[in-house]
């Protein structure tokens, strides 16, 4: 995942209140603890250890538990996640397209293996199958989807993504 | 909510629903639907800019209460997305972009003239007359009866799926069948989990209703984590009341209240239309309490997966529900003995699902008279990677591969040839070509090394090099190993080490016999259904393409020239034109030569990025 330093963790009481009543909500669901987390997630855009310590208090489990939920399963990121979340697909659909080369283009043109840039402006991810095939190869940038790609067409994409 | 008020629903609906069939012989057209994709292949291709622009441009005309326009789920052509089709000329608009809006609804729907340059070019017949849908290549040999509903009705709109017998075979089973009726319905139907495993649905409803516990549970596994594969996700976004249906058929029969959809959080268009239709089928009181005012309850909540491949499997699933790690436990106990929360429980797969309610309406006889002798139905397959009519297909059992990627599928594009198909994503195999006449049944499928799966098939051609393909997918099990049971663990890490050094070039002949041995000891003592499968796409290439395996070890070749290690590009002399294009886009500087005169690739600068081939116009660049 992240090789950069840690980003220091920043909540604001707003988002603190929302994490309580989602939390207050979920006192008495049985297997409460990964809709928390997916909750959590929406609401600060990852999970960093102070938000896993507040979930585990409130819902009674062990913070080891959490931890152990919260890295068990990919789409939790301990790690914030870019201004710009930027996903290539490679289901094996896109990937016999020839979606390998996209990520490699990606990788290169913003100097990062996977993870998110020092600016903190792209995150970069390979993403499992997002289904729509009949695109493929297809990278998405945080709800925009864009498909049939070809290599040249990354570093136009990129450019309207503007820190 | 009794029988009565349904029918009247029904019928309400079905008027309402409008003309939604083509028919070609109408002289006068008094109103039109405009049914414009809402699948995620079509959305992502902005169909919902283009619903939005056709409810603008038709109330602009003045037409809204003539012309309905709706989001349905999909149609299946998804190569040809977005699609709209419009009722009841049955007219297809294929790649529709937003600005071709306009001009639609003005020829179309104003003057009554389709606008036969933006159909689907099969739909159109020489002397400009649009043929039926089911008349295409694509659509002919399809027999639509889990997705009979997709691209049909409003997946929004739980009336429409009443005026399409919804619900009727859940009254069916709560006013006139016992549970035994309906285990032994099941039974004879002989419908087979289409998840992948194939296990007989009845016999699993027979165990769980024989199981006695205060409390059961009904799961429906929509975890659906193969990767090109997206059928479950299909009849969700398209037809979510079929599943919940069946699942309160399925809840009635063991002896439920409570199910539990699990859905993938990558498909957010599936989980908001399954949260509505949960809503409305409890306003409607087709869930929840005493429904059909039999005493029967039964409530279903969607928890959403959170990115891990194995949770597909049973009892993985499960535990995750429970909200841990989603790590497979042994069987015995089975689920339907001790299951989630350690009550007796079911487990089907969405498309499963959607083949019930039919079965009840329609009798066990019906459904058997479809399929192979021991595989009845259909099978709904997504059909990706390189052909030309990418999509979603269903068609009957026994079905040839040749069938679907020939005559449906439309064949290889830019002239290919044909090299492997593959089926049931990581945990299956690759069909080679002298296979492609063999009628696709759960049996036949393992019987040549690969599995049904869920019903990813991706084609690839000879530009796909298979022992990249193998590597490809142990990758992915490496990456979705729980890590709970060493075979799976380390065995596949190990292997996929081996398969590492025959793409570098580094391996021996006898490194082959090595993977061999140890997709042998991975099968055998793997946990669960992920590790038991996995070494499959390793063992199926080594059948079917060892000679691939062979040129990578002893002759150090890629044929199909992807292992980049293996590469190398060169320039043939009487072919280059000395244009200097190639020299100017090679980032390393390794091309040279003069204006005019045949250039050279220095091998050694050379780092393989095939930009060179890329650019040359006239074909003088070969790698291998």
């Amino acid at each position: 995942m992240a090789q950069n330093a840690k980003v220091p963790f920043n909540g604001t009481k707003a988002q603190a209140d929302e994490l309580e009543k989602v939390l207050k909500g979920l006192k008495n669901v049985e297997g409460a603890l990964m809709p928390a987390l997916q909750q959590a997630q929406d609401i600060y855009g990852y999970l960093p250890i102070e938000v896993q310590e507040v979930i585990a208090d409130r819902l009674g489990v062990s913070l080891a538990e959490v931890f152990g939920v919260a890295t068990f399963y990919s789409q939790f990121t301990l790690t914030p996640k870019g201004k710009y979340k930027i996903g290539v697909c490679l289901g094996t659909a896109c990937y016999v397209k020839g979606s390998g080369e996209i990520y490699a283009e990606l990788q290169k043109q913003l100097g990062i293996e996977s993870g998110i840039t020092d600016d903190l402006v792209y995150s970069l991810d390979a993403t499992r199958c997002i289904g729509c095939c009949g695109l493929a190869p297809v990278m998405t940038v945080n709800d925009d989807v864009y498909g049939k790609l070809t290599k040249d067409q990354i570093a136009g994409i990129l450019a309207k993504y503007k820190a | 909510m009794n029988y009565n008020e349904l029918v009247a629903i029904k019928e309400r609906a079905l008027k309402a629903m409008g003309p939604r069939a083509a028919d070609h012989t109408l002289k006068e057209i008094k109103e039109r639907t405009v049914l414009v994709c809402g699948g995620t292949g079509c959305t992502s291709g902005k169909s919902r800019v283009i619903l939005e622009e056709f409810r603008e441009e038709v109330a602009k005309a003045g037409l809204s209460d003539r012309v309905k326009v709706i989001m349905t789920g999909c149609f299946g052509l998804c190569a040809l997305g977005p699609v709209v089709i419009v009722y009841p000329e049955g007219a297809f608009y294929s790649q529709v972009h937003p600005e071709y809006v306009h001009e639609i609804v003005e020829s179309h729907l104003v003057n009554n003239t389709v606008l036969t340059k933006y159909l689907y070019k099969e739909t159109v017949k020489e002397e400009g007359v649009i043929k039926a849908l089911n008349e295409t290549d694509f659509y002919r040999k399809q027999h639509r009866l889990a997705l009979r509903n997709c691209g049909v009705i409003d997946p929004e709109n739980v009336e429409e799926y009443i005026a399409r017998d919804g619900y009727l075979a859940l009254y069916k089973v709560l006013t006139s069948m016992s549970q035994d009726d309906v285990v032994k319905v099941m039974l004879d139907s002989g419908l087979r989990g289409r998840g992948g495993a194939g296990f007989p649905t009845g016999r699993k409803w027979m165990f769980a209703k024989a199981s006695q516990a205060d409390k059961k549970f009904v799961l429906c596994n929509a975890d659906e984590g193969d990767p090109g594969a997206f059928m479950d996700r299909s009849v969700l976004e398209g037809d979510p009341h079929a599943v919940l249906e069946a699942m309160a058929i399925a809840a009635y029969t063991i002896g439920s209240d409570q199910g539990y959809i699990y859905v993938r959080a990558e498909y957010p268009i599936a989980v908001q239309r399954l949260r509505i239709a949960i809503k409305q089928a409890n306003e409607y009181g087709l869930l929840g309490n005493n429904i059909f005012g039999t005493g029967f309850n039964f409530n279903v909540e969607v928890r959403l997966g959170a990115g891990a491949f194995v949770c597909g499997e049973e009892t993985a699933l499960m535990v995750s529900i429970e909200g841990n790690r989603g790590e497979p436990r042994p069987r015995p106990p089975f689920p339907a003995v001790k299951g989630l929360f350690a009550k007796p429980t079911i487990l089907n797969n969405v498309e499963t699902y959607a083949n019930v309610a039919q079965i009840i309406l329609n009798g066990a006889e019906w459904f058997a008279s479809m399929g192979t002798e021991k595989s009845k139905g259909t099978k709904v397959f997504a059909l990706g990677g390189k052909i030309t009519n990418t999509g979603l297909v269903e068609v009957p059992m026994g079905t040839t591969l040749r069938e679907i990627i020939e005559e449906i599928g439309g064949g290889i594009p830019n002239s290919k040839k044909f090299k492997a198909a593959q089926t049931g994503g990581p945990s299956g195999g690759c069909i080679p070509a002298e296979k492609m006449d063999v009628a696709i049944d759960y049996d036949n499928l393992i019987a040549i090394g690969s599995m049904m799966g869920s019903g990813g098939l991706i084609v690839m051609d000879e530009d796909n090099c298979m022992v990249d393909i193998a590597k490809f997918f142990l990758e992915f099990t490496v990456d979705e190993s729980c890590g709970k049971c060493t075979p799976c663990r380390i065995g596949t890490k190990r292997l996929y080490e081996l398969l590492t050094k025959v793409t570098n070039g580094t391996a021996e002949l006898e490194d082959l016999d090595k993977m061999e041995e140890l997709c042998k000891y991975i099968k055998e003592n793997s946990l669960c259904g992920l590790g038991q499968t996995a070494p499959n796409p390793v063992l199926s290439t080594l059948r079917y393409f060892r000679d691939e395996y062979v040129a990578h070890v002893v002759e150090k070749r890629c044929p199909a020239g992807v292992c980049k290690n293996l590469v190398s590009y060169s320039i043939q002399p009487d072919k280059c034109k000395g244009c200097t294009a190639c020299a100017r886009k090679c980032p390393v500087g390794a091309i040279s030569g003069t204006v005019k005169n045949p250039h050279v690739i220095d091998k050694a600068k050379c780092i393989k990025c095939g930009a060179c081939m890329a650019t040359c116009k006239f074909g003088a660049i070969v790698k291998g």
